[in-house]
């Protein structure tokens, strides 16, 4: 195992990338197309590099490096990655290639910007927020300091403030407004408790193996998990903090929307796995049920929203908070298998909502419309745009075979050994999310066609390639997540040690006496 | 339960059941090889047009070949030994929970693959012919072999979560097929409706599978099995109530049954192999594979024999009011079904006889759909029996394949239907007391009326004067779509003896069912019984006859007709009472929802957010936006954090 792979290195790969972006003129937009898919590819390699290197048997933590940034006060420039920060950094550099490809020519018209009264937008900076973006998204993960964590969590939203501001859609700057107020909340909320636990641990350090073990149990803690469950639940989002993703999602460009939705909600469920449960463990205990009704509140409440949306992409965001719901489920309910399904679940999400959203994104390049109703009998006349986004539509309504479904079954499993009501109120939001999905793909793609969307030319050689390998890993993971569930396990294990709980016992496999 | 079938899935869970060996070591490419040929089909576009349907066609025939040279090979072996597992890989490893993907090849799984490698292959020529003209006819292919790939893991996976791969594999592909003409508006209807309600199904199945797992400790076959005598019967009842409800989701049984004749918008070649033949099966295949589960609860049983019982009756009367010959046949389909639930709810006494009216219904009423859609075949797609008659005169050779699946279903002697069907009824009164002679009261009645439906479609189809329209020129159909016809009509016609003869499928299903127990007195004797059957069927058809063959058909349906009949052509109203009970709510729900998602949990925010909005454009017209606002937020943050450590550090 070569340990001396680094990921200060990865880090630095998008962000040189990034830089050329922002540094070539203006008029070269190609080359700065180019660049980008250079750079993201070759954090994609690098990626995978370290994937394999990883020892699943191993530390917990790998690739470990700390350097000292502020002394005086214990922050750390620490990095590593267990299996969790692992396989959701692979998640997000598969799916920024893919977006640099989705994107391509998003924003090469001018007509477009004078459609939605903007000034023509600088194709370039594009490209480099989103490789900026990419810095922060695995900087956020990889992060080993609770301080260095934060910095990175308020950070993200800088590249994506711009990206929804500056290339979103009619309502953008409502959107983005309302997304930064919404972050800056919580941002704020969780500052204060980075500052309560640097305090009550008293170790002179933000490490998180410092802090590890060495937060008092009592009122104090409450507080603290509050102030991160405020930053979290907003950033995932759970119910009923979501109501900034639908309109974010919508308005920010296709790209932005797979980044956010897929990547940048995940921050917040990362947040509860990595620093709640370990750190917090007395109130990340005390406050699961609240969690838990408040997780499965969202997906039913947020299937049914889906089911009442006209604007694809707002449809989409909703589905993705019923997701979350899923998630935030599996965390807190404090079993190995919901633990692994809900990390299972933060990777398949990211590559299925990134699916559907590049799906719609296609559709929405071809009819200039994000209203449901514009659209009609598509796929008699785009058969590849309807095939990929039936298979997008089917590992979101998480159908056996593919990985969604393995993550959905591992979190009710899991979640129902140990809360029956719960899990059998959830299960029920398999058939919601059946029904949002077909409704969708019904009035989209199927029945009479509508004379609008006669002339659409099918999907070309690009944008196969931005989402066939998406749609690819979900079903060779819905064959063979082994190799995916290893890396995740231990980490679990770990988690579940940390917040004091064991899973509850079954009979043993094969015993059956009594 | 019977011991030797305890015993034989118990020591294979001590000890690992008999491994595959030779040539059943191959069995995976059942699964894998028709899911290539569906993703090949697929993915070539349309350069694989002019060869996809040979290809998508000689997959099933070949892997018939295969699964007969499987069942010689298990037929070989006896006893325990006839059962065989095949591990592939490790699948699902969390911890306690592990999963691993294999297959068990056993007389139940091996029978079940004759089944849909067999019928399958027919229909699969049968199509060649029937979709020469649709030019989507290798996407036809394509979905036509991921559904036997899904089928096929659905009855060999060894497990239920596998089995639950299969079972939604297969409700895919008849999502896909039931909309093949997606651009018809009711075709994509009807496709989803029929997702959906297997989906309601599917939490069943779910929730079985978790309580498996939290009670038994895993999901296997021999695992679950080994661990039954050890559960307490509340447990036993909760996991079988559980299944029954993935069972009547995917067999289209009440409750969930409307979906079934709605599905008739697809290829009629798909209404015979999926909505008939196969997969509407599979309930019937989930409750016999589970027999060890359903054996220890009398209540989850007394459940089933409800629901095949109301089922029977419901089919059977809705069946009797409709114009169109499809949904005729679905809701006979749906009967049918239904005395294949009441067969296995009836437990070791009856298990065999429900596989057994399950194979040869997959003749006779495959056989007759393929009938129906040459009919309409010849008649430019028109199926509505009004419209049809005399066509005997036309089409020698459907009508008379047609015929012989007719004498099979109503179940005359010496035709596969009787065999099988009186069996069940048998058996139901057998089952002693009050609930026997209702069990067997309904088997009978329902005998009658099927009957009387199917006399009444045969006679509007195929026999009185011309109703068609003078521009129809109906005419025999090719020899790709007779020959399937044909094979099925022997079927229809010697299924029932052979099987039946020396008890060749009762001792046969046993390793996997456990053997079968005769009951210990008969409530009415054999040949009585018989006997009373055959007069109820005269009946059935000796009033049809009377109805619609002395008299000429109206070529449109009668109005001012009786309260029943409307209420049957209106399916009893089942559709009326899910749409006024639950769609129509849910509607209301998310309409509701989204007014309150909007105004009330959103405007509280937005009310801020217009206020920042506001000051948002002042700011941008001074050229500062939001960075500068948000570095002034980060560094004040900075600022108080700074002050927190520094008060901390100087306490």
């Amino acid at each position: 195992m070569s340990q001396n792979l680094s990921l200060v290195g990865l880090i630095a790969l998008p962000l040189v990338g990034s830089a050329v972006c922002f540094g070539l003129p203006k008029t070269n937009a190609l080359l700065a197309k180019q660049v980008a898919l250079f750079f993201s590819v070759a954090t994609l390699i690098y990626t995978i590099v370290i994937g394999v290197a990883f020892d699943a048997g191993g530390d917990r933590f790998q690739f470990e490096a700390s350097y000292d940034w502020i002394k005086a006060f214990g922050v750390h420039f620490a990095v590593g990655v267990d299996g969790i920060a692992l396989v959701l950094v692979a998640m997000s550099v598969v799916l920024v290639p893919a977006v640099v490809l989705a994107s391509w020519n998003s924003f090469d018209s001018a007509d477009d910007a004078e459609e939605l009264d903007a000034p023509q937008r600088s194709v370039k900076n594009f490209f480099g927020l989103v490789l900026l973006l990419e810095v922060f998204m695995i900087g956020v993960f990889v992060a080993t300091d609770v301080f260095l964590f934060y910095v990175f969590f308020e950070a993200m939203l800088i590249p994506m403030y711009f990206i929804i501001g500056s290339y979103g859609g009619p309502r953008r700057q409502y959107a983005a407004m309302k997304f930064f107020l919404y972050s800056l909340v919580g941002g704020l909320l969780m500052l204060a408790s980075v500052i309560g636990i640097y305090i009550t641990a008293g170790q002179s350090s933000f490490a998180f193996s410092d802090l590890l073990g060495n937060v008092p149990d009592g009122a104090s803690q409450k507080w603290i998990f509050l102030g991160f469950f405020a930053a979290f639940a907003i950033k995932a989002p759970l119910f009923p903090f979501h109501t900034w993703l639908p309109d974010a999602g919508a308005e920010a460009p296709v790209g932005g929307a797979i980044l956010l939705v897929g990547v940048l909600d995940k921050v917040g469920t990362f947040g509860f796995l990595r620093y709640c449960l370990p750190l917090l463990p007395e109130a990340s205990r005390d406050l699961a049920p609240l969690v838990m009704i408040l997780s499965v509140i969202g997906v039913l409440y947020a299937a049914f929203l889906a089911m009442g949306q006209r604007d694809m992409k707002r449809l989409i965001a909703y589905t993705s908070v019923a997701h979350f719901g899923f998630i935030g489920l599996g965390i807190f309910a404090f079993t190995t298998q919901a633990g692994t399904g809900a990390v299972f679940y933060m990777v398949n999400h990211g590559l299925s909502t990134g699916a559907l959203f590049m799906c719609v994104g296609f559709l929405i390049a071809r009819g200039k419309s994000r209203q449901i109703s514009d659209y009609g009998g598509t796929a008699k006349v785009t058969p590849v745009l309807g095939g990929a986004f039936l298979l997008a539509g089917l590992s979101s309504l998480a159908l056996p075979g593919m990985s969604t479904f393995i993550s959905e079954f591992l979190v009710l499993l899991g979640t129902f050994t140990r809360h029956k009501a719960l899990a059998v109120i959830a299960t029920t939001g398999i058939v919601l999310a059946a029904m949002y999905v077909l409704l969708l793909y019904q009035r989209t793609m199927q029945g009479t066609v509508n004379e609008k969307v006669a002339h659409f030319r099918d999907l070309n050689a690009r944008e196969i390639t931005a989402v066939a390998p998406l749609l690819a890993l979900i079903i060779f993971l819905g064959v063979y997540p082994k190799p995916v569930i290893d890396i995740i396990n231990p980490a679990i294990k770990a988690t579940m040690q940390d917040v004091g709980k064991s899973d509850p016992a079954v009979p043993s496999s094969f015993g059956g006496s009594k | 339960m019977s011991a030797t079938f305890t015993a034989a899935l118990s020591s294979a869970a001590e000890e690992g059941l008999a491994s595959a060996e030779g040539i059943q070591s191959a069995a995976w490419l059942l699964v894998a090889v028709p899911a290539l040929s569906a993703a090949i089909l697929l993915l070539a576009g349309k350069r694989a047009d002019k060869w996809g349907h040979y290809l998508g066609a000689a997959v099933p025939i070949g892997l018939f070949v295969y699964v007969l040279a499987l069942f010689f090979s298990i037929k070989g072996e006896h006893g325990e030994e006839r059962v065989r597992d095949l591990h592939l890989f490790s699948w699902i490893p969390v911890y306690d929970f592990n999963v691993d993907v294999g297959l068990l090849l056993d007389p139940l799984s091996i029978t079940f693959c004759l089944l849909i490698t067999g019928v399958g292959s027919l229909i699969h020529i049968y199509s060649i012919g029937y979709m020469e003209h649709d030019p989507g006819r290798r996407r036809f292919f394509a979905y036509l072999n991921l559904f036997i790939a899904a089928m096929l893991l659905l009855v060999l996976g060894n497990g239920y979560l596998l089995l639950y791969v299969g079972w939604e594999g297969v409700g895919l592909a008849s999502y896909l097929l039931i909309a093949f003409w997606y651009y018809k508006p009711a075709a994509a209807t009807a496709a989803k409706k029929a997702f959906i309600a297997n989906r309601v199904g599917d939490v069943g199945l779910s929730l079985a599978i978790m309580l498996m797992f939290l009670y038994l400790g895993t999901t296997s076959y021999a695992g679950v099995f080994a661990g039954v005598g050890g559960a307490s019967t509340g447990v036993l009842t909760a996991i079988a109530l559980m299944l029954l409800l993935g069972a009547c989701g995917k067999s289209g049984q009440f409750p969930l049954q409307t979906w079934l004749p709605d599905a008739m918008e697809g290829p009629t070649p798909v209404s015979a192999l999926i909505h008939a033949a196969t997969m509407v099966t599979a309930g019937v295949y989930l409750i016999a594979r589970s027999a060890p589960i359903f054996d220890g609860s009398e209540a989850a049983q007394t459940v089933v024999v409800i629901v095949g019982a109301i089922t029977i009756l419901y089919g059977c009367i809705c069946g009797c009011a409709q114009d169109d010959l499809k949904k005729v046949l679905a809701y006979s389909t749906v009967s049918q079904i239904g005395y294949m639930f009441l067969a296995v709810g009836l437990g070791p006494a009856a298990y065999a006889f429900g596989i057994l009216h399950l194979l040869t219904h997959g003749f006779f009423k495959a056989g007759m759909f393929l009938g129906a859609g040459s009919v309409m075949h010849a008649m430019n797609d028109t199926i509505d029996m009004r419209r049809f008659g005399m066509l005997r005169k036309v089409m020698p050779i459907t009508f008379v394949t047609f015929l012989l699946g007719y004498l099979a279903i109503i179940g005359l002697p010496p035709f596969s239907g009787f065999f099988s069907k009186d069996k069940i009824i048998e058996a139901a009164f057998n089952k002693g007391g009050i609930s026997g002679w209702i069990l067997g009261l309904v088997a009978l009645v329902g005998a009658g009326i099927t009957a009387f439906y199917m006399t009444r479609a045969l006679v509007m189809t195929f026999f009185g004067d011309k109703r068609w329209a003078k521009d129809m020129h109906p005419h025999e159909s090719p020899f790709t779509m007779t020959v399937p016809m044909i094979i099925l009509a022997f079927g229809s016609v010697f299924a029932g003896f052979l099987l039946v003869r020396g008890e060749a499928l009762v001792k046969w299903l046993e390793p996997s069912v456990g053997p079968h127990i005769e009951a210990e007195h008969h409530t009415i004797s054999v040949a009585v019984l018989t006997a009373l059957t055959l007069i109820v069927v005269a009946g059935g058809i000796g009033g049809a006859v009377l109805a619609f063959a002395q008299r000429p058909v109206p070529s449109s349906a009668p109005v001012g007709v009786s309260v029943i009949t409307t209420a049957a052509r209106k399916n009893l109203y089942a559709d009326a009472f899910n749409e006024t009970v639950l769609m129509r709510p849910g509607q209301w729900l998310t309409r509701a929802l989204v007014f309150i998602d909007n105004k009330g949990v959103d405007g509280v925010v937005n009310g801020l957010g217009a206020s920042f909005g506001g000051g948002s454009r002042r700011l941008r017209q001074l050229q500062t936006g939001f960075v500068r606002s948000y570095a002034l937020s980060m560094l004040a943050g900075a600022v108080i954090l700074l002050a927190a450590l520094l008060a901390v550090r100087f306490q």
